[in-house]
């Protein structure tokens, strides 16, 4: 097996990569992790994973420049259906448009968009920074064996702006800020978290497990 | 619901640690990486390096222990200290850290958090914001941003200048009270809530923490959403599982993953 973390020069993937590669090792799945902007190897990977930080646009520029990586991701994904994770903005750009500064297209693999978070409580903080835990909404195999709710683990979020599906039958789990904010997403193969998994100890480590036995 | 975290801060000097970790037999409390793992296993929730090595050619060893951490550690880490520009800041999130804590460069030139919050996002920018009290007691508090360890005053209004860097893109302010530094009487709770309350981004209370009521005050009194303590867990006086059962049975939501 072979998993392709995709970098598109959006911040660092050292520690995704460490963490896949942990991932893989402790649940005894092996395979080999890549982080590549080589379309070719986007197109040939068995499990596709992209991450994503900064604003949407500056992260939808920044896949669009490198020749042929969106048609290679269409390609595994939408044709093959090989299993595929976004991470944070890389989960963003899954939704049909982003509004953070200006109006963006996003990859619309699950409808919907990426809004503002505007907490009617004023002493909530933006970003939404640190530790919160999940509200599961429906069974899902990458939450296979990790406890949810209140006195469930916890997922590292940072982050302003949360996908709005247009399908309710998309999310996943949500967690609470003020108002449920999109967690995690999932759409047949596609699916993405708003949380950092490989900033997430425990509860990321199994999930990024649960991602690379996944069988959508 | 979102918990308060607790950020222990290690002072790194050419690659090595600074007042290191002793609450663990470590083989080397030397080294910036094994005193991140023994905080990761501990269940910190974030993790801070200041580096103060004096010298720019050593800021390599930097980046190896920075890019060493991420490898072992699956947690936040914040990196500051030195950071003056742009690609000092593209170093240090290459090598790993997900966070950068700017100081001086933002005093200096206000316009950097702009353009480092640009080029990064706002949720990897923390701008430190070193302050102390210049006001007689007699008068309403006034605090100003002071440079090089508190010795230099700048004459800047810290509140007004936490204002300002967040609306410039910083996406959360690291707040020292250079008078409680080192004192272990507690954080400057008025300056704390001063500046928390002026801004819509978080704010890290750092500076005096003594015990674990001033981390509580820190957070409730202080509205920080986030505490940093650097010498009462190195030298094992609190662990950071007591520092956080202080804070939930004071009512403050934590994470016990």
């Amino acid at each position: 097996m072979r998993v392709a973390i995709i970098d598109y020069g959006s911040g660092n993937l050292h520690s995704a990569h460490k963490a896949f590669e942990r991932a893989a090792s402790e649940s005894g799945l092996g395979g080999e992790i890549i982080v590549t902007s080589d379309p070719h190897l986007v197109r040939r990977a068995d499990r596709l994973v992209l991450p994503g930080v900064g604003a949407f646009a500056d992260c939808r520029r920044g896949l669009d420049a490198v020749p042929g990586m969106v048609e290679a991701m269409t390609d595994a994904v939408q044709d093959k259906g090989r299993p595929f994770l976004g991470i944070c903005v890389g989960m963003q750009l899954l939704a049909d448009r982003g509004l953070e500064h200006v109006t963006t297209s996003g990859l619309g693999w699950i409808g919907g968009d990426v809004v503002e978070i505007k907490p009617a409580d004023k002493t909530l903080k933006i970003p939404h920074m640190g530790w919160n835990t999940l509200d599961q909404t429906q069974e899902h195999p990458l939450l296979a064996g990790i406890s949810t709710g209140q006195d469930g683990l916890n997922a590292y979020f940072v982050h302003s702006f949360h996908v709005n599906p247009s399908n309710r039958a998309s999310v996943v789990a949500t967690t609470d800020y003020g108002q449920a904010i999109t967690a995690l997403v999932a759409k047949g193969n596609v699916a993405g978290t708003q949380f950092h998994p490989e900033k997430s100890q425990k509860l990321g480590l199994a999930l990024i497990a649960n991602f690379l036995r996944w069988q959508p | 619901m979102l918990k308060v975290r607790v950020i222990p801060c290690l002072d790194v000097k050419d690659g090595r640690v600074v007042k290191g970790v002793q609450f663990v037999d470590l083989r080397d409390a030397g080294d910036p990486v094994e005193s991140a793992i023994a905080y990761d296993a501990a269940g910190a929730d974030e993790l801070c390096f200041l580096d103060i090595t004096a010298s720019h050619e050593n800021r390599g060893t930097l980046m190896d222990v920075v890019s060493r951490t991420a490898e072992a550690c699956f947690m936040p880490l914040t990196v500051g200290g030195g950071v003056r520009t742009v690609e000092d800041i593209r170093n240090l999130l290459l090598a790993g850290a997900d966070k950068v804590s700017i100081m001086t460069a933002a005093v200096n030139d206000r316009d950097f958090v702009r353009r480092a919050a640009e080029k990064f996002g706002t949720q990897c920018i923390v701008v430190a914001v070193d302050a102390k009290k210049v006001s007689e007691t007699s008068s309403p508090d006034r605090w100003e941003i002071f440079t090089h360890g508190g010795r230099k005053p700048t004459g800047i209004n810290a509140v007004e200048y936490a204002k300002e860097v967040a609306s410039l893109g910083a996406g959360e302010i690291l707040l020292t009270s250079m008078d409680r530094d080192g004192t272990k009487i507690g954080y400057d709770i008025a300056l704390t809530r001063a500046i928390a309350d002026a801004v819509s981004i978080p704010v890290i209370a750092s500076g005096g923490v003594g015990t674990l009521d001033h981390m509580v005050e820190g957070l409730r009194d202080g509205h920080a959403s986030a505490v940093l303590a650097a010498s009462i867990f190195h030298f094992g006086e609190f662990t950071i599982r007591e520092a956080k059962e202080k804070l939930r049975a004071n009512g403050l939501p934590v994470r016990m993953d």
